[in-house]
């Protein structure tokens, strides 16, 4: 048993969902208790689709248990097929069902309906939702494709060149508009895009996937299992190269311009990345070195990572992933920075990391966005967990040259917001602009009374003794870092065995830390 | 697809019709969902689900944010080794919570939460409540309910929860008459009623749950108690096995049912009716003015109920009788005849009320009829939006404060806003 407070994911069936719900033409008949139709608003809440998920639930009851559940199932899966009459049938077992151990594949073969099958084993005591959504997109497609045609068709090259785009699902963090960012970058470089799957797709699309020259997967986590499998039976190369950042980007073009043998350049030159300049202009000077810890899906970690300190001149202090499937990855990554991967899927360790590193900017999920609310450290959301926010209007891809700047805006807003804070802070014994002053535009009788001077920041218990004056000295430091200034001082006065912590102390630990 | 039958129709010919519908899918949250706003009303309790990654995912997001470092639930994620005998499932719990009273000490009452994997692998929480309470004892109290989905829908989970606090309650002297109100309430109205209590001089009033668990009320034979909240069907019956003695009300929700429900306090302890009504005037009329403006706007609307949140007969009822709705289909996951008889009495003659039933069915039924407004899960809301029909999420029914006097425009402006806001927008 595994004490949880918040879940990075769900279970492997709402990974199933994900792809179901992503597709056109399928329809998941989901062996569960009535509980689990929960999953339903994650879609049309969080991602507010105008359509339910396609997924029909036998919502079973206690009184149902001893008597045939099996045949529960096999009504549903009968009645779903009737209404809505999909290309395809999913089917498969919630946790609780997975107890019962109906057979849902064998039961709904049993019905003998005009349609593929495709029965999903998705272990929910040992898997969760990535590795359930890679499961079902692989199964849905080895079903529909088979175990592979040594098809002389395969091997044609294409003029113009085809690739298919996989990834894409519902639920994914801005999958929408990566799609569209991509599919106009392929574009553009003279490259066909034939099928993207498994968002908008339907089964009839997955069966023309082989009549493309080579697969571009976005999301290896939910792609990845499946390109492998059509590299292996239908010779399909697939790319490797995550295009976020202009770094990402660049590379992914070159990566693609060699698999469908057309040139990188035309794609590479004249590039619409505005954050590059941005990044260089004297503005962005102050990013410097800014500390950052990094925690997300794999590639989206990987990624930031990558682009906060080659294009944004960062430092990463810190790497890591929910994802233990992709855990190689990251830790390999996590190398390259000097640093060991955090890899967990515990939510209070992550904040534990988190508190102990002391970064100016977390790039997180929705999860550590609140554990940077309470640290009081800027963050910015790169990734699944999301929320309804994460889902904007607007476009906003992560992907391509645009998704660069994206995620430059993304990454830096946090950090002006900080300062600007900073700056309310400094202003704030100003004669004009000090706490208890009235908007200087309206008259002086509307003034509040003083209050009460603001709570000192709370202390950890067994402090050192500060002086007064290196204590008024404290507060002049920027909030954001002063907690640091704090701890790093009087560690430096333990360590020389200092009672009372002076004005000189801060200095000398100011002058001991920074290098 | 099996056709609806009328199921116990109630006597008399102005009656709603009541009929049980469907065997196909229920589209309703389990009763973990509960957990959710009685962990912020017991301010001491933790409530520790023994379930699977379903059980945390829902409960996370159901409640939408992550606002708490650590919120005073978590869940006990079975694992493929303790179903495969590798580990003691009993001494593996028995860890858990170890770990989590060392990290919590200021946990008071824990529960245990049953879901649906520990009910179908037969887990004995009741079991591990005892010798876990016995560990603990005299710090941690530890008690058990199930909160699964294939026992209980969406607001049952509270009334299990409650039910298992009613063995807890302390026995009340025989002689001592008191009030107990049942249901969680938000605080303010939790207080607004207390104070409109005390004014008709009825007392002693407790309120289950209490805000702390430490200070559990007392029940006995001189105990009579209302129901503040239409599911606490389990619990009712637990406070009758202790002898308390429940009165007969429609719930307070609205100025009719606040006013009648408040009554049947009054009577039973014997207050005059004169000063019961110059006690509740002020307020009654604050609630019949901040309803009437919302009455202008609905009267005349139609409505239409997915089964939800079993608030629904008692909404129903105030939509119609007080702001003038058409009740088109009142779908309520189960009803309790006795609990809402003084409910359906007051519903308008033909009123179709259903019990349980078929979403797929009732959303054809919804489609056809097209209703002004529908009220249903968040998982139907929007798609039906999409589909051009107006409709209100009922899951802020739950979250908001919505019984009394002084909630009633509150409550009436839920409703409206959704027509109001279909009624601004142009594009």
């Amino acid at each position: 048993m595994q004490l949880t407070v918040w879940t990075y994911e769900g279970p492997p069936h709402v990974g199933a969902m994900r792809i179901a719900t992503a597709m056109r033409g399928i329809h998941y008949v989901l062996h569960a208790p009535q509980g689990d139709t929960y999953a339903d608003l994650l879609f049309t809440m969080i991602e507010r689709r105008d359509e339910r998920p396609p997924v029909s639930y036998t919502t079973f009851q206690a009184r149902d248990l001893g008597t045939d559940t099996a045949q529960l199932f096999k009504r549903a899966a009968q009645e779903a097929y009737e209404r809505f009459r999909p290309q395809a049938l999913l089917v498969g077992a919630s946790c609780t069902a997975e107890l019962l151990q109906d057979d849902p594949g064998g039961l709904a073969k049993a019905l003998d309906l005009p349609v593929p099958v495709i029965p999903l084993e998705l272990p929910a005591y040992q898997r969760k939702e990535n590795w359930g959504a890679a499961e079902t997109f692989y199964r849905l497609t080895r079903a529909l494709l088979g175990p592979g045609r040594p098809t002389p068709e395969a091997k044609v090259r294409h003029d113009p060149p085809r690739c298919n785009l996989l990834g894409p699902a519902a639920l994914g963090f801005r999958h929408r508009d990566d799609t569209t960012e991509i599919t106009a970058l392929l574009n553009r470089m003279g490259i066909e895009v034939h099928v993207t799957a498994p968002a908008g797709a339907s089964p009839a699309d997955l069966q023309r996937i082989p009549e493309a020259d080579f697969n571009v997967v976005l999301y290896p986590e939910i792609a990845g299992s499946t390109a492998q499998y059509l590299e292996r039976c239908f010779g399909m190369p697939f790319t490797r190269e995550q295009p976020i950042g202009i770094l990402g980007t660049q590379a992914f073009i070159r990566e693609v311009a060699a698999l469908a043998q057309v040139p990188a350049e035309p794609a590479l030159t004249g590039s619409p990345a505005r954050s590059a300049w941005y990044s260089r202009s004297v503005d962005s000077n102050y990013l410097t070195g800014k500390r950052v810890f990094i925690f997300a899906d794999a590639t989206h970690a990987v990624a930031a990572a990558r682009m906060a300190r080659d294009e944004l001149g960062f430092t990463v202090v810190g790497l890591g992933t929910y994802a233990r499937e992709q855990a190689r990855e990251v830790r390999e990554a996590a190398r390259l920075y000097g640093l060991e991967a955090l890899i967990t899927d515990d939510y209070l360790e992550v904040e534990k990391h988190i508190a102990a590193t002391q970064p100016e900017l977390v790039l997180g999920t929705q999860m550590e966005r609140h554990i940077a609310k309470r640290l009081r450290i800027p963050c910015a959301v790169i990734s699944a967990p999301a929320h309804v926010q994460d889902y904007p209007a607007r476009y906003s891809p992560q992907m391509g040259f645009e998704g660069a700047n994206v995620l430059f805006d993304t990454w830096v807003h946090p950090l002006m917001m900080g300062l600007e804070e900073h700056l309310l802070t400094m202003f704030s014994e100003d004669r004009e602009f000090h706490n208890e002053a009235a908007p200087s535009h309206l008259p002086a009788a509307a003034r509040a009374p003083a209050q009460a001077p603001a709570p000192a920041e709370a202390r950890d218990a067994g402090a050192r003794c500060w002086s007064s004056e290196a204590e008024q000295e404290l507060q002049k430091v920027p909030f954001f870092v002063r907690g640091k200034a704090r701890r790093n001082t009087e560690r430096f006065a333990q360590e020389r065995g200092l009672a009372l912590i002076t004005l000189e102390t801060l200095y000398d630990a100011k002058a001991h830390y920074s290098h | 697809m099996s056709a609806p039958q009328v199921a116990g129709a109630l006597p008399g010919p102005d009656s709603p019709s009541v009929a049980r519908s469907g065997r196909g899918q229920r589209e309703v949250f389990c009763g973990l969902t509960s957990i959710v706003w009685l962990h912020r009303k017991i301010q001491d309790a933790f409530f520790l689900v023994v379930g699977s990654r379903t059980c945390a995912h829902l409960i996370q997001s159901a409640a939408g944010v992550m606002i708490f470092a650590e919120p005073r639930f978590a869940t006990a994620i079975i694992e493929d080794r303790d179903l495969a005998g590798l580990a003691d499932a009993n001494d593996e719990l028995d860890r858990v919570v170890g770990r989590l009273l060392e990290r919590r000490p200021d946990i008071r009452l824990l529960f245990l939460v049953g879901s649906c994997p520990s009910e179908v692998i037969k887990l004995d929480l009741g079991r591990a409540a005892a010798r876990l309470s016995q560990a603990f004892a005299p710090r941690v109290r530890v008690l058990n309910y199930s909160g699964s989905g294939i026992e209980t829908t969406f607001t049952e989970g509270e009334d299990a929860c409650l039910a298992a606090l009613v063995a807890e309650l302390p026995e009340a002297a025989p002689a001592a008459r008191s009030l107990l109100v049942v249901g969680t309430l938000a605080d303010v109205v939790e207080d607004q009623l207390r104070r409109l209590f005390a004014e008709l001089g009825i007392g002693p009033v407790c309120f289950l749950p209490s805000r702390d668990a430490a200070d559990l009320p007392p029940v006995g034979a001189g105990t009579v108690f209302l129901l503040a909240q239409p599911f606490s069907t389990a619990t009712a019956r637990a406070l009758e096995e202790r002898g308390a003695r429940k009165l007969a009300a429609p719930f307070p929700l609205g100025a009719e049912g606040t006013t009648l429900w408040l009554q049947a306090a009054a009577t039973a302890f014997g207050v005059d009716p004169m000063h019961f009504n110059r006690v509740v005037a002020p307020a009654r009329a604050r609630a019949s003015a901040a309803l009437a403006p919302y009455r202008t706007q609905l009267a005349g609307k139609r409505v239409f109920f997915f089964p939800d949140s079993h608030l629904e007969v008692p909404l129903a009822r105030l939509l119609s009788r007080e702001l003038g709705m058409q009740l088109l289909e009142v779908g309520t996951p189960q009803l309790n005849r006795q609990h809402m008889a003084s409910e359906l009495a007051l519903l308008p003659a033909g009123a179709s009320v259903r019990e349980g039933g078929d979403v797929e069915e009732q959303l054809d039924r919804c489609r056809t009829l097209r209703p002004d407004l529908t009220v249903c899960g968040l998982g139907l809301a929007n798609p039906l939006e999409a589909e051009g029909l107006t409709s209100k999420w009922s899951i802020e029914l739950v979250f908001t404060p919505i019984q009394g006097y002084e909630q009633a425009g509150d409550l009436a402006r839920l409703f409206a806003r959704p027509l109001e806001r279909q009624m601004r927008l142009r594009c």
